[in-house]
């Protein structure tokens, strides 16, 4: 389960944030901390979360403390889906 | 003629217990400040500015994020009579040193004699000082003693003279932190008065914003107009908005807010991401005017912003637009409340190859244009050609103007003010054409990229971009392409390699995201690496970077036909 939540981002994050499709996201890679991910794409993240598993992030906890990796996020998400 | 310490006295005597601003936090209250608060939070700056020995006209550089304590330092420097300059806060995205090279960069240029932030940044500011520079002290937040009362007659503010420089502005970017926009007492206040009465502002409207004030937008219309008008101000950090946009409409509704600023890409930020359970009750229909600003104003944006929250009040005549820039201290037009800005269709072959404004011919494809109003009172606005001389309405030239609240010029930069200026006029750099008196804005002179109201030099990402390993100077081009969604432009980097090798290729692509984010603060949405021979360069062997564009956005739509 969370493989699929993992592989579902991960495709989300390189077609439409970085514009490149054919692009791999290893789980532990930084995505916040790095500059990968922006203030305005994280927003656009936060919603298709919400929209693909129906769980909430709420705007206060959109920076690195919260998640920084695929694998962080994949589990705030499995947690809350329970 | 006045100065600013005494249009704060005045507003003061009006009535000490009136509201200047109300701050707004993430997980914290509102902080109401009334003029009286303000003041006394000025004053203990200003008396711990004396007690430092700094003179007056000498420049303060302010590190501090949205608060209290920047509102206090910002005026308290004025009430003592030095030049106040906000540099941006070093964020998450931007290596330390980066902000650190930058930060010398900026006391090189400005000569500041104190540096006033907080005590966890003490070390960091300390760490970009060099021996024999300028700064003389390193002011902390929290060692600063609070003064309960204001001695108007101590502080040393009340003798400066309106002709006195009374703030510097940088732009961002390494770039822009050269170049310190000075503006005298006098400017700023002739600037708000022609303004302000373009808007007809009185004492019953509320200003929101949530604009960063190292930004002029932020800083004119969303701080200094404000405050030195007795309008009541609603301040909340740009990094809270960021996160949350839809906080902007409930604090208009929450405190009546009846003009607010943004650029371009706000009102699609604002359509796209706000939900409808954020704003659940909220009521827009205070708002006189939603202003665009400080980006190529878009016709389609309004309309998505429209709407997207007419149902909640918001009247379709209070979307505006206006033109501004640091160099006339901020408005130059603003288009008629009342009424909606002008919106005209134009023959887009005719805009491209013959560089005038036409109604289209039958069938040709067309492009909208909105206008960002008529000049304000104050104003002169004309369009040149090349060799400086006016072309007829409807040409597309250079905009150029002439105002009494022209910057008294780039602080310690007499070679750049010069060069700012052609038999008297301001060139602006930017294109654009008069029809009727209307001013439209249609790009920019240099190949300046313009994200989320941001002004980025191009070739300071070449330059970061050439410090990647594998990536040779000379061997990248930087552009910006609108991004019709966002309402704003994307950022590309295109960097020529030798390996043909795709995973290389991707390695060298991930590097170069990460050394240019983390080094400029700008997320870049296209980073594209290719082999030799890709970048296209003039016959005299510079990167041509509007041909590169194109060739980019053809293989671009190369990729999704095929």
């Amino acid at each position: 389960m969370a493989d699929t939540i993992l592989s579902n981002i991960e495709k989300y994050i390189a077609v439409q944030i970085l514009k490149q499709p054919t692009r791999r996201i290893s789980a532990d890679e930084p995505l916040i901390s790095s500059g990968l991910i922006d203030s305005f794409s994280l927003m656009d993240l936060a919603l298709f979360v919400e929209d693909t598993f129906g769980v909430r992030i709420e705007d206060t906890e959109l920076n690195a403390n919260t998640f920084d990796n695929l694998t962080q996020l994949a589990s705030l998400i499995e947690s809350r889906k329970s | 003629m006045t100065i600013f310490p005494e249009r704060l006295k005045a507003l003061h005597a009006r009535g000490s217990e009136q509201v200047a601003l109300y701050l707004q936090f993430s997980g914290r209250e509102d902080l109401t400040l009334t003029y009286d608060q303000l003041l006394c939070g000025a004053s203990s700056y200003a008396r711990d500015l004396e007690r430092n020995g700094i003179q007056p006209g000498e420049v303060i550089v302010l590190i501090l994020q949205h608060g209290e304590d920047l509102v206090y330092s910002f005026w308290g420097s004025i009430l003592h009579g030095a030049i106040p300059s906000i540099m941006p806060f070093l964020t998450e995205k931007l290596s330390p040193e980066r902000y650190r090279a930058d930060l010398s960069a900026l006391i090189s240029v400005t000569k500041p004699s104190a540096i006033i932030t907080y005590p966890e940044f003490e070390a960091e500011v300390r760490a970009a000082l060099q021996e024999g520079d300028s700064v003389r002290s390193v002011i902390v937040t929290d060692r600063v003693a609070s003064q309960a009362n204001i001695e108007f007659s101590s502080l040393k503010g009340f003798q400066r003279k309106p002709e006195d420089i009374v703030l510097l502005q940088h732009s961002s970017g390494t770039t822009g932190l050269q170049k310190g926009v000075a503006l005298s007492h006098q400017a700023v206040f002739n600037q708000l008065n022609s303004y302000g009465r373009s808007l007809s502002v009185t004492d019953n409207d509320v200003i929101v914003t949530w604009l960063p004030l190292y930004h002029d937008m932020g800083l004119i219309a969303g701080f200094l107009m404000p405050i030195l008008s007795g309008v009541p101000l609603v301040l909340m950090s740009p990094f809270d908005w960021v996160r949350a946009p839809y906080k902007l409409l409930q604090a208009i509704s929450k405190y009546r807010g009846t003009l607010t600023w943004l650029p371009n890409f706000a009102y699609n930020f604002c359509a796209l991401k706000i939900r409808d359970r954020h704003i659940e009750g909220v009521d827009l229909s205070p708002l006189r005017a939603v202003i665009n600003c400080s980006e190529p104003v878009r016709w389609e944006s309004h309309m998505a912003f429209y709407e997207r929250f007419k149902d909640y009040g918001l009247r379709f005549d209070a979307l505006q637009t206006s033109y501004a820039m640091a160099e006339n201290v901020f408005g130059v037009t603003q288009s008629q409340l009342g009424g909606v800005p002008v919106v005209e269709e134009i023959d887009r072959e005719a805009f491209m190859v013959e560089r005038i404004a036409k109604s289209p011919f039958d069938g040709h494809p067309s492009m909208k244009m909105m206008s960002s109003g008529q000049p304000l009172e104050n104003v002169k606005v004309k369009v040149i050609d090349e060799s400086g001389s006016e072309v007829p309405e409807r040409v597309i030239g250079e905009l150029a103007l002439q105002s009494d609240c022209m910057l008294t010029g780039y602080f310690n930069r007499p070679d750049l003010t010069e060069k700012a200026f052609r038999d008297g006029w301001y060139l602006t750099g930017d294109y654009g054409y008069i029809s009727n008196g209307e001013v439209f804005v249609s790009g920019r002179k240099k190949d300046m990229i313009i994200v989320g109201g941001r002004n980025i030099y191009p070739q300071d990402l070449e330059s970061l971009t050439y410090e990647v390993p594998g990536v040779h100077a000379g061997r990248s081009v930087a552009f910006g392409m609108f991004d019709e969604t966002q309402g704003t432009e994307d950022v590309v980097i295109i960097a020529e390699v030798n390996s043909e090798n795709a995973d290389e290729q991707q390695k060298i692509a991930d590097a170069i995201r990460l050394h240019v984010t983390k080094n400029s603060a700008i997320a870049l949405r296209y980073v594209k690496v290719v082999g030799p021979k890709w970048i296209l360069k003039t016959s005299s062997g510079k990167t041509a970077r509007s041909a590169n564009r194109e060739k980019f956005i053809r293989e671009l739509q190369g990729d999704k036909v095929g």
